[in-house]
């Protein structure tokens, strides 16, 4: 059961700040599947709430290119439109992947990627690969706009830089980070659908002749936030693609990351899976295959 | 016998009310005013209510009376779905109150919230502060067991029961050994995860007694518990089953139908209903016991077994529920499987603070098949004897008699289960082409086990079916069972009965949506595989009986016309007939309505049988499991995976089918996945709901391939054998002997984890 106290739709961005800037107890709601979780768990700070609608606010819809080339999704976008859509498929088919491996049909269509990243959990599979692809995260609030790279926008467990009178109303994607790039996202987890990742590996790779002209390696679940394998990315730079240079760039990606025992899985298990993950999916974003 | 209905994949009469959403569950059921309970749980995993403050609650708008130990009886009553035993030596430990004060495990039931909506008996649910006398606690047998342990129930010792059961001279058995072998293992707790949570509500009725409406596999014993947990005349509760939405044991037991009456007793007999939450199933209703075993067996040189010593120990959790049954039952399994002359079953029942143990699918064999068949795979890779011939050689034969069970069984096809699966499965060819492609970082391997069962309860408990068969105006039967339709389709199965044993179209016989004590004949309900073997024979009879009244009654009303005797009659496709040349008497239509409406001559035909039950007959089977292991990830593939039973005549093929393939999936998550845990720090459940318990979904199943040996067992009342519980047997440790096969080290304890593997590996343990 829902304990909520009120609800209220929002149809423009600016309608949406301002109830938020109004009302201190209200909560940004958009597809609900993380939001009703906790509700219906009665977990602090999410009963009784005054929620806030966006899932109608069309300034929120919608991927496209802006006039640089960049890709803008908006952050109401669906996991199933996100997975479906025609520029993400052309141009940053990892994301796709990892959109499409969230939950089922059902979550898929009303999760959006905005809710997965302003959740703020390390296991969002959307939040490796834009982390890979160093994505940048627009808000608007009562002092107006303002962008942020994705890892300042991350703080901790649950925890990101969105004041609780701003939306978030993007994500935006560089044109220099996926131009020339092949990507891949493998979420390691225990069922095939409807399942948590016990750890998520995005990786972006461009190649520069038979050598990595550039490498980028991001993971969920091997840290608090997402994070980046900067150690191995910068080794890997200028190296041909071997099976020996592979292993060591598995085993560089380890200096980054802080997994740990939980009882979901032992820090050896989630250290073996840092390991091999970006080499299976370095393979496969160069069609190696697996 | 030629058969005419049974055998054939007929349609279960109420598939198309199911898919369409026509058919009426326990919540789907309007009532002109209901209440809401909710439970209050507590927050600490062993110790005692000190004190309770109910005062905020109260104030929540919509509350409207809330229930504590001191509201509820001071009996203790038993919960198990057992039928009543007449013998004291074997009745069950009553160990539950309908709220308690000393708290047994993380999340037991304190208090409850009567509310006019849900979400405002949850609400006043978070405002009751309650202080507690805390004890340590035990999430495992070895802790609860260990000296000075604080007693989970008074004057137990946190032991239900320790029994040793047996055969032959053990020292005898192992001196005689060429060799001997020895092993450990132990299961984890799952959960049946049945698709419909419990849920239940009553009333009182307008004559003054109670009724409980349940989705419950027991509705005449759920009668008889609320009877002993009030302390008043059983008489004086009814209990209606509805549509069930699946029970795989978690409902052959009672859980909060004492409560929901209590809850209505409280506020005046108004209806109030208890609709637990999925979190709350997993963690407070029914689990699997977790067992431990240590297993020692002597063999001659040529694989023979001269002794077995097996010691089991089983973890039943806070409350005895089905209690030391469980764990005994793997006894007579094991005996019922190999043949094993010299032979020492131990098992030991503990008491710790983790979720009840009670019934569930397979009634503790699936654990003792684990440790059998896992068991005989080391076996196999130690002396290098072949796996089939290793078993074959030792399985029980046709006529033998099992020493701990005393019961002969008539029929046993393992040898040719084995037979057809190597040829369903093409064993040999894959066997073949995995020898030949070794290497790499994907691994392939194949693995078999094998299982025995049971058909029902007898000798351990009675047994006992109702059937009442009416023959109505137009020559349709009504027929009304005792044994109770939770999903599995038996009202399906004994309506084929019924019409092949008369002789009139299955679409003529109409089954009963509802099971009501005040109306069902007598029938213990859907446990133990017992229903097609146990109720079938009570529904055999009344049909036998009505058919012979039907007989009987035509040779009466054309007498004067014809001159056939009733020996020379039978029933046909709805019509009574000559014997001799087929010729048609009369229509079963025009006969009834002689029956009915003849002014000098009329009475209505109707069948009303009780049939104790004094046999049983072993079904058996076997699971061949072929996976690829991802040995850099631990990740296991499973590519094919087959089951071939012997269940003796299969009544209705494809709903046989879908019951076996239900139990594979079951035991594809057993041996794989599924695990309840607790955290160690405060004994609260981990993952007690569908996200983090890792129950497979539909992807994670490959295509599930069923095959039957169909022999008649001369006992089964159509030859029949059980087949509810099989299926989920043997599942577990083909897959895991699989996993062997594939990387060559030795992994034990299920569910076989990919972390578990990459674990194995990096130790390279061997076997």
């Amino acid at each position: 059961m829902y304990q909520i106290n009120g609800y209220f739709e929002a149809s423009t961005i600016k309608e949406a700040v301002d109830y938020l800037k109004e009302n201190e107890n209200s909560q940004i709601i958009a597809g609900g599947s993380d939001v009703l979780i906790k509700t219906r768990e009665r977990k602090s700070g999410y009963v009784d709430k005054d929620l806030v609608g966006i899932m109608r606010i069309t300034e929120l819809h919608g991927i496209s290119y802006d006039e640089s080339g960049n890709i803008l999704i908006g952050s109401t976008a669906t996991f199933t439109e996100v997975e479906k859509n025609e520029i993400i498929l052309k141009n940053i088919s990892s994301l796709s992947t990892a959109v499409g491996s969230i939950g089922g049909p059902q979550i898929r269509n009303i999760g959006t990627i905005g809710g997965n990243v302003a959740n703020g959990a390390t296991s969002a599979d959307s939040a490796s690969s834009l982390f890979a692809m160093d994505a940048i995260i627009l808000i608007e609030g009562p002092a107006g706009k303002r962008e942020i790279p994705i890892k300042e926008f991350y703080l901790g467990p649950g925890k990101v830089a969105l004041n609780r009178d701003e939306l978030m109303t993007h994500i935006k994607i560089e044109k220099k980070n996926f131009e020339g790039y092949k990507g891949h996202y493998i979420k390691f987890s225990q069922r095939k659908a409807m399942d948590i990742a016990t750890l998520g590996c995005s990786i972006m790779v461009k190649m520069d002749g038979n050598k990595i002209g550039d490498l980028k390696i991001a993971y969920g679940v091997a840290g608090p936030t997402p994070i980046r394998a900067t150690e191995a990315e910068l080794m890997a730079k200028g190296m041909e693609i071997t099976t020996e240079n592979l292993d060591k760039i598995g085993e560089k990606c380890l200096e980054n990351a802080s997994a740990r025992d939980s009882w979901r899985a032992s820090k050896a298990f989630r250290q073996q899976l840092i390991r091999e993950l970006p080499k299976r999916a370095i393979k496969i974003a160069l069609g190696g295959g697996e | 016998m030629e058969h005419k209905v049974i055998g054939k994949s007929v349609e279960r009469w109420d598939a198309i009310a199911k898919v369409t959403g026509r058919a009426n569950y326990t919540g789907d059921i309007p009532q002109k005013e209901l209440l809401y309970g909710k439970i209050c749980r507590a927050k600490i995993a062993h110790g005692k209510v000190k004190s309770m403050d109910i005062s905020e609650a109260l104030k929540v708008p919509g509350v409207v009376k809330i229930l504590t130990p001191d509201d509820v009886p001071e009996i203790s009553f038993p919960t198990a779905g057992h039928p009543y035993s007449l013998d004291s030596r074997y009745v069950d430990v009553a160990d539950r109150r309908i709220l308690t004060r000393n708290v047994r495990l993380y999340g037991d039931e304190i208090a409850a919230v009567i509310a006019d909506s849900e979400l405002a008996a949850e609400i006043a649910v978070s405002k009751i502060k309650v202080e507690y006398e805390e004890y340590e606690f035990y999430l495992s047998t070895e802790e609860a067991l260990k000296e000075g342990a604080v007693e989970i129930h008074e004057g137990s010792k946190n032991i239900i029961a320790d029994t040793i059961n047996g055969t032959g001279d053990l020292e005898a058995g192992f001196k005689d050994a060429d060799f001997i072998v020895e092993d450990v293992c132990a299961t984890p707790i799952v959960q049946h995860c049945q698709m419909e949570n419990q849920i239940a509500y009553a009333y009182k009725d307008v004559d003054n007694r109670w009724v409980c409406v349940s989705s419950t596999q027991i509705p005449h014993i759920c009668r008889r518990i609320l009877g002993q947990a009030f302390g008043m005349p059983w008489g004086k509760f009814r209990v209606i089953k509805p549509f069930i939405g699946g029970g795989f044991g978690n409902k052959q037991d009672i859980t909060i139908e004492p409560l929901a009456v209590a809850m209505s007793m409280a506020v005046g007999g108004k209806a109030v209903m208890l609709d637990l939450h999925r979190e709350e199933v997993f963690a407070w209703t029914r689990v699997r016991h977790a067992i431990s075993y240590k297993i020692k067996m002597g063999f001659t040189k040529d694989g023979l077994i001269t002794a077995a010593d097996i010691d089991a120990i089983s973890n039943n959790g806070a409350y005895a529920s089905h209690g030391h049954s469980v764990v005994a039952k793997g006894g007579g399994i094991t005996t019922a499987l190999y043949k094993i002359p010299n032979f020492r079953y131990r098992s030991r029942t503990v008491y710790t603070n983790t979720a009840a143990a009670g019934a569930m699918r397979g009634y503790g064999t699936p654990q003792i098949i684990y440790a059998l068949e896992t068991f005989m795979n080391k076996v196999s890779m130690q002396t290098g004897i072949d796996q089939f011939e290793l078993r074959e050689k030792n399985f029980t034969k046709v006529n033998d008699e099992n020493p701990l069970l005393h019961m002969t069984q008539h029929s046993m096809s393992l040898r040719e289960c084995f037979e057809k699966g190597k040829e369903v499965f093409k064993w040999d060819e894959k066997r073949k082409f995995i020898d030949e492609n070794k290497g790499g970082d994907y691994v392939k391997g194949l693995g078999i086990a094998a299982f025995a069962y049971t058909s029902g309860a007898y000798p351990k408990t009675m047994e006992i079916g109702g059937c009442r068969l009416i023959l109505n105006q137009d020559g349709s039967i009504k027929m009304m069972v005792g044994a109770t339709e939770i999903g599995q389709g038996s009202d399906a199965v004994f309506s084929q009965m019924v019409a092949d044993t008369v002789g009139v179209p299955y679409e003529w016989i109409i089954a009963d949506a509802v099971t009501d004590t005040d109306i069902a004949p007598f029938d213990t309900g859907a446990y133990a595989s017992r229903q097609t073997f146990v109720s079938g024979m009570a529904v055999k009879k009344a049909a036998l009986e009505l058919k012979g009244k039907i007989l009987e009654a035509s040779y009466h009303f054309s007498k004067r016309t014809n001159k056939v005797t009733v020996d020379d009659m039978d029933i046909v496709d709805g019509n009574i007939i000559q014997k001799h040349d087929g010729q048609i008497i009369e229509g079963l239509g025009d006969l009834a309505l002689n029956t009915y409406y003849n002014m000098h001559e009329g009475h209505c035909l109707t069948a009303d049988v009780s049939n104790r039950c004094t046999k049983n007959a072993y079904p058996y089977g076997i699971t061949m499991a072929e996976v690829e292991v991802d040995k850099k990830t631990g990740k296991v593939e499973v590519l094919s995976i087959l089951n071939v039973h012997d269940s003796g005549r299969i009544i209705n093929p494809i709903l046989a089918e879908g019951q076996v393939e239900g139990g594979m999936a079951q035991g594809l998550g057993y041996g794989l996945a599924e695990e309840l845990k607790y955290d160690a720090k405060t004994g609260k459940p981990l993952n007690n709901n569908l996200l983090d318990y890792k129950m497979p979904t539909s992807m994670d199943v490959p295509d599930l391939s069923v095959a039957f040996v169909e022999i008649d067992d001369p006992v089964g009342p159509y030859g029949n054998k059980s087949l509810g519980e099989p299926p989920l047997c043997s599942p577990a440790p083909a897959l895991r002997n699989a996993i062997i096969d594939a990387l060559g080290i030795y992994v034990k304890d299920i569910p076989v984890t990919p972390q578990k593997i990459i674990e194995a590996l990096s130790e390279n343990r061997e076997v």
